[in-house]
């Protein structure tokens, strides 16, 4: 069993959005769902984090800034795209500088829809993730294929 | 001598044990005073076995070694302490350990970890007085720096030295990198440093400097436990119960106070030190 599971550290970033999902990843930490039952931090640290939680769409602007945090990210790393402005663009998808959900930058592994997706959802979504991290783990040892990312798990 | 041998075998297994297991009821301690249930309590393990699995991401080469030697010359102070060697000699070693996990800081070349090494440094100049003045207290308690003889003193020094004892309690919460004296490597997210000194240093780099710190806390605890041995078997449980209730005292302080600035921390750790412990001394020195 691989430990990465139990302790998933995650760094949560916020794109083009209403803010909606944003505040419902801060809901997961509250005492109401408490997410550090599982294990999980938010740590705001690209190089502790092994779940990339994006909530909003991806913008000209935070493009960069997607990449970057995905690339500082140690290996096995998981992305996890929450509400539909990260799945695909939203209500933004139109916009002149918008360009999708955030899978046109970086590949992602879980997608969690939902406007905005209920703690519930990402939670379940993270817990999702976490199959997907002892899969990547077990493929750096060479044992086995690493997962396909994008078009995943839809939770 | 082989009581000796076998203090420090026990240091070097159970230490990271007993820190590790420490670690882990400070968070469902903390997290049950916030209203949260919690992790288990074995998740500092989980944790630090996770980060063993991790891909290593370095920096700058040097900077592994440089933490190598931190955790090394951690474990050699507690070594040193647990031998009952020359406290002067462990609080000395203890220092050196710290200035190498400032090096490693420094050593990234990156803005938040070098911030976090600048605190660091304020935070030593802020707890290294009151830490000085403990071991001189023993000495005049005692008549001597050796650990092994403040342990078998026959009289309980923790009489003779409640200021002391306050002070020293006063900067573990530097020590132990608790609110409101956290600067240099705050542990919670979303503050102005990231993760301050330890942002830079990711996998194993990571969890040998959070075995480090397990080691450190157990042997300050062992400072803590120097105030009340007295050779005997009730003064012994009393120590060890007084570390406990030290330790999650510090987890309640840390619950309920914001974090507070560098000069503060300095300010007043030094009016503790210059009141209560330079008191304490001269009240010593007459007895
Ligand atoms: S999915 Fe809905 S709630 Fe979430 S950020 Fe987009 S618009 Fe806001």
């Amino acid at each position: 069993m691989s430990y990465v599971t139990k302790s998933p550290w995650v760094i949560h970033y916020d794109g083009s959005s209403c803010n909606g999902c944003d505040i419902e990843v801060l809901a997961c930490l509250t005492p109401m769902y408490d997410v550090e039952r599982f294990g999980i931090i938010n740590t705001g640290n690209p190089k502790h984090a092994d779940i990339f939680l994006v909530t909003g769409s991806v913008n000209e602007q935070n493009k960069s800034v997607v990449k970057q945090i995905y690339e500082q990210m140690p290996e096995p790393k998981v992305v996890v795209a929450i509400g539909i402005c990260a799945n695909n663009g939203g209500i933004f998808r139109e916009c002149y500088n918008v360009m999708g959900g955030v899978d046109t930058v970086i590949p992602v592994d879980v997608y969690v829809p939902g406007c905005a997706a209920r703690p519930e959802a990402i939670i379940d979504g993270v817990v999702k993730g976490l199959g997907v991290l002892a899969e990547k783990r077990a493929a750096m040892d060479g044992k086995t294929e690493a997962p396909q990312t994008a078009g995943k798990e839809e939770a | 001598m082989v009581k000796m041998i076998i203090l420090v075998v026990a240091y070097l297994i159970l230490a990271p044990v007993i820190g590790g297991l420490l670690a882990g009821i400070d968070r469902v301690l903390s997290a049950r005073l916030q209203g949260r249930q919690g992790p288990p309590v074995l998740q500092p393990f989980y944790d630090f076995f996770k980060l063993l699995e991790k891909e290593p991401i370095t920096v700058n080469n040097v900077q592994d070694f440089y933490v190598t030697c931190f955790l090394l010359f951690v474990i050699v102070t507690g070594c040193f302490f647990f031998a009952g060697l020359d406290l002067l000699l462990v609080i000395f070693t203890l220092t050196l350990a710290s200035v190498f996990l400032i090096i490693a800081a420094f050593s990234t070349n990156s803005a938040y970890p070098q911030l976090g090494a600048e605190r660091e440094l304020l935070q030593m100049m802020a707890y290294e007085p009151m830490v000085l003045i403990t071991a001189v207290g023993f000495y005049i308690f005692s008549g001597s720096f050796a650990v092994a003889d403040i342990v078998s003193g026959d009289k309980m020094a923790f009489p003779y030295m409640i200021g002391i004892f306050a002070g020293f309690v006063f900067i573990l919460t530097i020590k132990f990198r608790k609110s409101p004296f956290d600067l240099s490597m705050s542990h919670h997210a979303h503050q102005e440093l990231v993760a301050g000194l330890k942002t830079e240093f990711s996998g194993k780099t990571l969890a040998m400097i959070e075995i480090a710190h397990w080691y450190e806390n157990v042997f300050l605890l062992g400072f803590i436990f120097l105030f009340f041995a007295n050779g005997t078997i009730a003064g012994t449980i009393i120590g060890a119960v007084v570390c406990l209730v030290t330790y999650f005292f510090e987890t309640f302080i840390d619950n309920n106070f914001a974090r507070m600035k560098w000069n503060v921390a300095i300010n007043a750790s030094w009016l503790v030190a210059i009141t209560l412990g330079m008191v304490n001394i001269v009240v010593l020195y007459f007895m």
